[in-house]
C-alpha cells in the first residue's frame, strides 16, 4: 500500500512551567494533539510517533510566561495519499451508486458508480449486495472485502478519499493476489504499458508495507528533517 | 391538489399511472442536476419545490417527496456544492418532526449518503441531524400529548441511528460532531422544553455507541450548563437574611411557614415545604430542576449497566474544574451526591477521598482547599449511605492534618493566616454534630474517636473554638460534653449568634465559613431523588438526646448514651436509626409541623434535635431536672 512513509523530524516543544515536573506527559500530550490531523509542515496525517529527547537542557523563553523549549527527535508515521496511488481498505457499505471503504481504520473512501469499471455488475444475491465481475467469475466485491483502489483525490480536512476501480489491477485484494496472471495480462494489452510495468515494480517493492503496524521504511522517500515550533498551553 | 409539474418530463408527471424503477428515477434526478450547469434549471427548481412543501401534505405529495428524496440519495455524486446550493440548503433545513416515518426514512438515507460522499458535506449533515434534536417551536405544545411523544420517538430513533451510520462510514465523524453539539446547545435563556430535550439527546449519545469518543466532553458540557443555570439563581431567593437563627434551625423554617400558609389556602394544597413554594415561579430554578432530574435518571441507567464508575471519573473531573470553582454552587453538586448514593462503596468512598486529598494536599490554593473541606463536611454529614466507620476514618485524616498543623505553629489566634486550619476544625466539629451519637454507640469507633487528639486540637492556642462559627461550636460542645468527649472550662457565650467577627474573618470574601453545599436540596423534583439518601438535622440523634420516644424519665437522659447498649443499632448506626424514621412524605411533613408547637427562641432547643417524635410534651430540659447534669 502506498501513501505511508516514516519521517525523521527534529521538533521543539515549548512546555508551560507548571508542567515542569511532568515534562514527558506534557510532550506526549502535545504530540497526541497532532494525531489524525493533516499537517502541512509534516506533509501528511500523523498516525504514530516515536519520540526521544535530544538534550537534557532546555532553553527558557524570555517573556511573561517562561516556557521552556524541549528539543526532540521523533520518528513519525505519516499518511499522505496522492492521486494515482494505490490504497487498500475494507468495504463497509455497498450500493448501486457507490462503494464505501475505510482505509487504515480512520479514513473514509468512496468509489462512485462512474469510477467502477464496466466489468463489475451490481447484483443482489440472497439479500446480500455484491459487485460481481463479468469476466472473472471468482472476483467479487462485497461488504468486508479488502479492496485495492486508485486514489483520485484526497480531502485533507476531513481525510476523505475519492477512489477509482477503473484500472485493471484494482479490485478485491484476495483475488488480485491469487490471479496475478489475469490482470497483468489485461494491463499489458492496453496502451499504457510502460506505466503499468512501472506500477508492477512498485507493487513488488511495496508489498511488505501492507501491514501498517510494522514500521517498515520506504526507502524511496528521503528522510525528512523539519523543525517545528509548538506551544504547550496550560490546560 | 398536487405540485404542478412540467409535462414534458415523463419522470415526474402522473405518478399514479407510471411505474418507474428506482434507477430510472435516479437518472432523471441526475439529469436535472446536470442540466443546472448547462443553464436549464426547470426540473431542478421543481425538485426544490417538492422539498419545500411541508404543510398539509396529501398522500400523493408525501409519495412524491419520498421518491424525490430517495432518487436524490442515488444521485449525490452529481450534487455540486456551488451549483446546487439552494437544493442543499433546502435539504439541510428540513425538520423531521414535520413529517411521517416514510419521509423521515428517505431523508435520513439522503443525509447519510451525502455525508459519506464527500468531506464537504459532513459538517452540514451532522449539523442538520443535531438541529433535529429539537422540534420546531410550534411542536412544543404537542410534546405533552401521546401523539407528540410518538413522533418524538420516531424522530430521535432515526436521528441517533443516522449518526451511528455516518460514524460507521466516516470514522472521524464523531470528532466533527462534538464541536457541533457543544455549539448548538441551547443557552440558559431558551425555553425549558428545548433545553431539556437537547440535553436528553446529549445524554443518549453519551450512553450510545459513540459514547467512548464523545461521552466525557458531553458530560462536562452538561455540568457546565447546570452551573450556568445555578449561578443565575439569586441567593436572596433562597435565604431569608435572618442570621439570628442557628444553622441547624434553618431547616425548621419550613415548618412555621407551612402552618401559616395552610391556614390561608385551605386543605386542597399538598403540604409542600414553603421553600418549594418560593421557587414555583422561578423559571431558572425549574430548568435546573428538570436538567438535574435528567442527569439523575441517566446516572441511574449507567449504574444499571455497570458503567457508573467510568462516568463517575468524568464527573469528578468536571466537579473539580467547574462546580468547585463556581462561587458557592447551590444545587449542581447534588449530581455528585446522587451518583455516590447509587454506588456508595465505590463512588461514595472515592468522592470523600478525593475531597480529603485536596484539603490535606499542598498543591491547591487555600480557597480551593477550604471549599473542598466544606464539601467534605457537608457530604459526610448528609450522606445516609456512608457508614459511620468510613466517616471516622476520614475524620481521622482531618484531625491528623490539623494536629500536625498545630505542631508547626506556635502563634496565637489569627483567623486570616490560618484559615485553612480553621475550616478544617469547623469541618470536624460539623461532622461530629451529625455523627457523634452513632460513633459513640459502637465501641470500636468510640475508642477510635477518643484516641484522636480532638480535645488538644480544639484547646490549642490557635483557638478554633473562638474562630469557627458559633452555632456549630455551641452544638458541638454540647454533644461533646454529653458524650464525655471533653469539656471546656470556660463557658462560651454566643448569644444565639450564627456567625461572629472571627468566623467572618476566616471565611474571607467568599464566606467559606458559611458554606454547606449539601444542605437540603430546595428543588422540588430533584429532591425526591435525594431525599431517601439524605440526613435531615431533624432526624439526627444527638448525644444529649432523649432516646425513647414514648415517655422516658429524666434519668434516661444520662443513661441514654452511656448505658444504652447497641440494642437496635446495627453496624451502620445511622441507617438503623432511620429505619424507624423512614416515613413517607406526608407523614414526615405532618410530624415536622408538630414541631412548631415548641418555643422558637429558647436557646436550649435551637437545634431542634429533641423535638422529633416527642414534640407533644415539653422536653425534659425545662422540667425541674433531677438528672446528674444539672448538678
Amino acid at each position: 500500500m502506498e501513501g505511508l512513509k516514516v519521517s525523521d523530524a527534529k521538533l521543539v516543544v515549548y512546555v508551560h512551567p507548571s508542567k515542569a515536573t511532568k515534562v514527558s506527559q506534557a510532550i506526549l500530550r502535545e504530540l497526541s494533539s497532532l494525531l489524525f490531523k493533516f499537517s502541512e509542515i509534516l506533509d501528511g496525517v500523523v498516525l504514530a510517533y516515536d519520540v526521544s529527547t535530544l538534550s537534557e537542557v532546555a532553553k527558557i523563553l524570555p517573556g511573561v510566561h517562561p516556557y521552556f523549549g524541549v528539543r526532540l527527535q521523533a520518528k513519525l508515521l505519516l499518511f499522505h495519499p496522492k492521486a494515482d496511488m494505490l490504497l487498500e481498505g475494507k468495504v463497509v457499505k455497498l450500493g448501486q451508486q457507490s462503494i464505501h471503504v475505510i482505509v487504515l481504520g480512520f479514513s473514509s473512501a468512496i468509489i462512485i458508480e462512474e469510477d467502477i469499471r464496466e466489468e463489475f455488475k451490481y447484483k443482489v444475491k440472497r439479500g446480500e449486495e455484491v459487485f460481481d465481475s463479468a469476466s472473472h467469475k471468482r472476483h467479487k466485491i462485497k461488504v468486508g472485502t479488502t479492496l485495492r483502489f486508485l486514489v483520485k483525490s484526497f480531502d485533507e480536512e476531513i481525510l476523505h478519499i475519492s477512489g477509482s476501480l477503473v484500472p485493471a489491477h484494482t479490485g478485491s485484494v484476495r483475488w488480485l493476489d491469487k490471479n496475478r496472471e489475469d490482470w497483468l495480462h489485461a494491463d499489458r494489452s492496453s496502451k499504457k504499458r510502460k506505466k503499468s510495468a512501472e506500477r508492477e515494480q512498485m507493487w513488488e517493492h511495496n508489498k511488505p508495507i501492507i501491514d501498517a503496524s510494522t514500521l517498515s521504511m520506504n526507502t524511496d522517500q528521503s528522510n525528512k528533517k523539519s523543525k517545528k515550533r509548538r506551544r504547550n498551553e496550560d490546560s | 391538489m398536487g405540485v404542478k409539474l412540467a409535462s414534458e418530463r415523463p419522470g415526474f408527471s402522473e405518478m399514479e399511472d407510471v411505474n418507474f424503477t428506482d434507477s430510472e428515477l435516479v437518472y432523471h434526478v441526475r439529469d436535472a442536476l446536470r442540466s443546472v450547469t448547462l443553464g436549464d434549471s426547470n426540473s431542478y427548481n421543481e425538485l426544490i419545490g417538492v422539498i419545500h412543501h411541508t404543510e398539509y401534505l396529501t398522500p400523493d405529495e408525501v409519495a412524491l417527496l419520498v421518491t424525490s428524496l430517495k432518487a436524490l440519495s442515488g444521485a449525490v455524486s452529481c450534487i455540486d456544492i456551488a451549483h446546487h446550493d439552494s437544493l442543499l440548503s433546502s435539504i439541510f433545513r428540513m425538520s423531521m418532526w414535520s413529517y411521517g416515518p416514510d419521509v423521515m426514512d428517505a431523508l435520513v438515507e439522503l443525509i447519510i449518503s451525502l455525508a459519506a460522499s464527500s468531506g464537504k458535506y459532513i459538517d452540514s449533515c451532522l449539523d442538520m441531524l443535531v438541529s433535529n434534536f429539537m422540534p420546531p417551536h410550534y411542536f412544543l405544545a404537542l410534546l405533552k400529548q401521546p401523539r407528540g411523544l410518538a413522533r418524538k420517538d420516531q424522530v430521535l430513533h432515526r436521528v441517533h441511528s443516522a449518526l451511528r451510520d455516518i460514524a460507521d462510514l466516516v470514522p472521524l465523524a464523531p470528532l466533527r460532531l462534538l464541536p457541533i453539539i457543544l455549539q448548538k446547545m441551547p443557552n440558559v435563556y431558551s425555553k425549558e422544553p428545548m433545553i431539556v430535550i437537547y440535553v436528553e439527546n446529549m445524554l443518549r449519545l453519551e450512553s450510545g455507541a459513540m459514547g467512548e469518543l464523545v461521552g466525557s466532553m458531553i458530560l462536562c458540557a452538561v455540568v457546565d450548563r447546570l452551573i450556568d443555570l445555578d449561578v443565575e439563581i439569586e441567593w436572596e431567593d433562597i435565604l431569608q437574611d435572618d442570621f439570628s437563627k442557628g444553622i441547624f434551625e434553618m431547616e425548621l423554617e419550613d415548618v412555621e411557614e407551612t402552618l401559616d400558609d395552610d391556614e390561608q389556602e385551605g386543605d386542597e394544597l399538598p403540604r409542600e415545604s414553603s421553600s418549594w413554594r418560593r421557587f414555583r415561579g422561578n423559571v431558572v430554578a425549574e430548568k435546573l430542576d428538570s436538567l438535574l432530574v435528567l442527569m439523575f435518571e441517566h446516572l441511574r441507567s449507567c449504574n444499571d449497566v455497570g458503567r457508573l464508575s467510568n462516568v463517575f471519573e468524568t464527573l469528578l473531573q468536571s466537579f473539580k474544574q467547574t462546580v468547585m470553582k463556581a462561587h458557592k454552587s447551590k444545587f449542581s453538586q447534588f449530581v455528585m451526591f446522587y451518583a455516590c448514593s447509587l454506588d456508595p462503596g465505590n463512588c461514595g468512598v472515592r468522592f470523600a477521598d478525593i475531597l480529603a486529598d485536596i484539603f490535606t494536599g499542598s498543591v491547591s490554593p487555600p480557597d480551593v482547599r477550604m471549599s473542598a473541606v466544606a464539601y467534605l463536611a457537608s457530604y459526610l454529614s448528609r450522606a445516609k449511605f456512608l457508614p459511620a466507620s468510613f466517616v471516622v476514618n476520614i475524620l481521622q485524616r482531618l484531625v491528623g492534618w490539623c494536629w500536625k498543623y498545630t505542631e508547626s505553629q506556635d502563634g496565637d489566634i489569627n483567623p486570616d493566616a490560618h484559615r485553612v486550619f480553621y475550616s478544617g476544625c469547623q469541618a470536624i466539629m460539623y461532622v461530629l454534630c451529625f455523627r457523634m451519637r452513632s460513633i459513640m454507640d459502637v465501641h470500636r469507633m468510640k475508642s477510635q474517636l477518643f484516641l484522636m487528639p480532638v480535645e488538644a486540637l480544639l484547646k490549642h492556642p490557635l483557638s478554633p473554638l473562638k474562630v469557627c462559627l458559633p452555632s456549630i461550636v455551641e452544638e458541638f460542645l454540647r454533644q461533646a460534653k454529653a458524650a464525655h468527649l471533653f469539656t471546656v472550662s470556660e463557658t462560651f457565650v454566643f448569644n444565639d449568634l450564627l456567625e461572629s467577627e472571627h468566623s467572618r474573618a476566616f471565611g474571607g470574601k467568599e464566606r467559606l465559613d458559611m458554606f454547606f453545599p449539601f444542605d437540603p436540596c430546595l428543588l422540588r423534583k430533584s429532591d425526591r431523588y435525594i431525599r431517601p439518601n439524605f440526613v435531615y438535622w431533624s432526624m439526627v440523634r444527638t448525644t444529649y438526646d432523649d432516646d425513647d420516644e414514648e415517655g422516658s424519665s429524666d434519668e434516661d437522659v444520662v443513661d441514654g448514651f452511656m448505658g444504652r447498649s447497641v440494642e437496635n443499632i446495627a453496624g451502620d448506626a445511622m441507617a438503623a436509626s432511620f429505619e424507624e424514621h423512614d416515613l413517607d412524605l406526608d407523614e414526615f411533613d405532618y410530624s415536622m409541623n408538630k414541631m412548631s408547637i415548641t418555643p422558637k427562641n429558647s436557646s436550649n432547643f435551637r437545634f431542634g434535635s429533641e423535638l422529633y417524635g416527642s414534640a407533644m410534651r415539653m422536653p425534659s430540659r425545662i422540667r425541674p431536672s433531677t438528672s446528674p447534669e444539672s448538678l
